[in-house]
């Protein structure tokens, strides 16, 4: 896919604005169709697109393999996290009520940081899987 | 019974059927795959055909409209899509890793391996 | 209505899935399937839904897919016997649900029991509680919070399923590899 002019041009234009939809995606869920997993997905599919350009060794070095891991876990602790802070300040666990002066914004900071956690996890497990996957070998007895 | 009012559900039905006659009768695991994952779709469509109500709009509350959509059945199918999709992710491992092992993917196949080599391993 | 007709070419993309040999063309066909669902899906009101189910479905699926498929050949080999016999389950199966559907409330029914209960609630109350128009967000975030936590936590094991699946240990022991 190197040797294609058209296509290293037109990927390296496209990606600024797909990331910067999934950012959209993500943070404007709250008033339109949206969403931590969308936005994750997204985020995924702009890093597989690069990998399909460029080639997945540079696309490696783009988003190294120790920071999708960590972005797997990341993501889960992040939403048991904000469900601890709930028992922390006071209520039940996932609690949103507490986590700020007032039920509304507590509610809405609680969503905030629950959708980025998801979106985290799903974003880095996808690119995994696509790493893994793209990454292997064809075994030595295939045609 | 009413054709129109019900047609959703047997396109549903014949989308799941079609599903589960590629499960049980192709041998290819990965044909077997796919065939699960339409039967995971045609139940996503079991859930959302009920809910939508004609005249209503998409679950977003604003002023302008009265009648919206059911939000439930939405709710528990977004997660169903992120489920199946991590199933069928596990499931291609699986089949690349039986590959490896078998060389090659087809039920017989390997089956016909394992009844063959399996007292020599 | 668009709906009718997006249904009837799905049905009709599933026959091409079943009879089609080379397992490049039913990938494709599958990917196709996927953005016909998330058409019907919009058409049904779930925006949400559609868009999960065109990224996820048509998007990661395929490329997984094609991924595998890399990995393992492209050919599924011909069926020795006529299966009638799994033709005929399915029929009957077939024959059985749409018998149980004949109870089932009509399409666009306002007055189906699953519009009751629960819902009226929250499309009443969602923006007053939570502060989010978008009421499956709310929903989903806030509401039925337990079951995304459930759901992270299955993708996340997918992802740990996975890598342990298909690592490489890169050890020498004896000239040996451990793949």
């Amino acid at each position: 896919m190197r040797g294609f002019l058209v296509l290293r041009v037109v990927a390296k234009l496209l990606m600024p604005f797909m990331l910067v939809f999934a950012l959209y995606v993500q943070f404007h869920g709250d008033y339109s169709p949206g969403g931590g997993f969308q936005a994750g997905v997204i985020i995924a599919a702009t890093m597989i697109f690069y990998a399909l350009i460029f080639g997945l060794p540079v696309a490696r070095q783009l988003v190294p393999e120790a920071l999708v891991e960590t972005m797997v876990a990341l993501g889960v602790l992040i939403y048991a996290g904000v469900g601890v802070a709930g028992l922390l300040l006071g209520g039940n666990y996932l609690d949103y009520f507490v986590l700020a002066h007032s039920p509304v914004h507590g509610q809405e900071r609680g969503i905030f940081w629950v959708e980025v956690g998801v979106a985290v996890t799903v974003s880095g497990v996808m690119l995994k899987i696509f790493y893994m996957f793209a990454g292997r070998q064809r075994s030595a007895e295939d045609e | 019974m009413n054709v129109a009012g019900h047609f959703s559900y047997w396109v549903t039905i014949l989308l799941m059927v079609a599903g589960l006659y590629i499960v049980i009768a192709r041998g290819n695991l990965l044909k077997k795959l796919i065939g699960l994952s339409i039967f995971q779709t045609s139940v996503y469509l079991l859930y959302i055909a009920p809910g939508k109500l004609i005249g209503g709009t998409a679950p977003i509350v604003s002023p302008a409209f009265k009648v919206y959509s059911n939000p439930l059945p939405h709710v528990l199918i977004l997660t169903a899509i992120v489920v199946g999709v991590a199933t069928l992710a596990l499931g291609l491992a699986l089949v690349v890793r039986i590959r490896e092992a078998y060389g090659s993917i087809e039920e017989d196949e390997i089956l016909a391996a394992d009844r063959d080599g399996g007292d020599q391993e | 209505m668009i709906v009718i007709v997006l249904l009837s070419l799905m049905a009709v993309l599933t026959f091409g899935i079943a009879l089609q040999r080379n397992l490049y063309a039913v990938v494709v066909l599958s990917g196709a399937y996927s953005f016909l669902m998330a058409t019907a899906l919009v058409a049904l009101d779930a925006v949400d839904v559609a868009m999960t189910e065109a990224s996820v479905g048509a998007g990661i699926s395929t490329v997984l897919l094609l991924g595998a498929l890399y990995l393992c050949g492209g050919e599924e080999a011909k069926p020795l016997t006529r299966p009638w016999l799994p033709l005929a389950i399915a029929l009957v199966i077939a024959g059985a649900l749409v018998y149980g559907t004949l109870g089932l409330p009509a399409f666009s029914d306002p007055t189906a029991p699953i519009h009751t209960h629960v819902v009226p609630r929250y499309l009443h109350d969602a923006l007053r509680e939570t502060g989010v128009p978008n009421v499956v967000t709310a929903v989903l975030a806030s509401y039925r919070g337990y079951d995304t936590l459930g759901e992270t936590t299955v993708v996340f094991t997918a992802g740990a399923g996975v890598i342990a699946l298909l690592r490489r240990l890169r050890r020498r022991k004896d000239g040996e590899h451990k793949a």
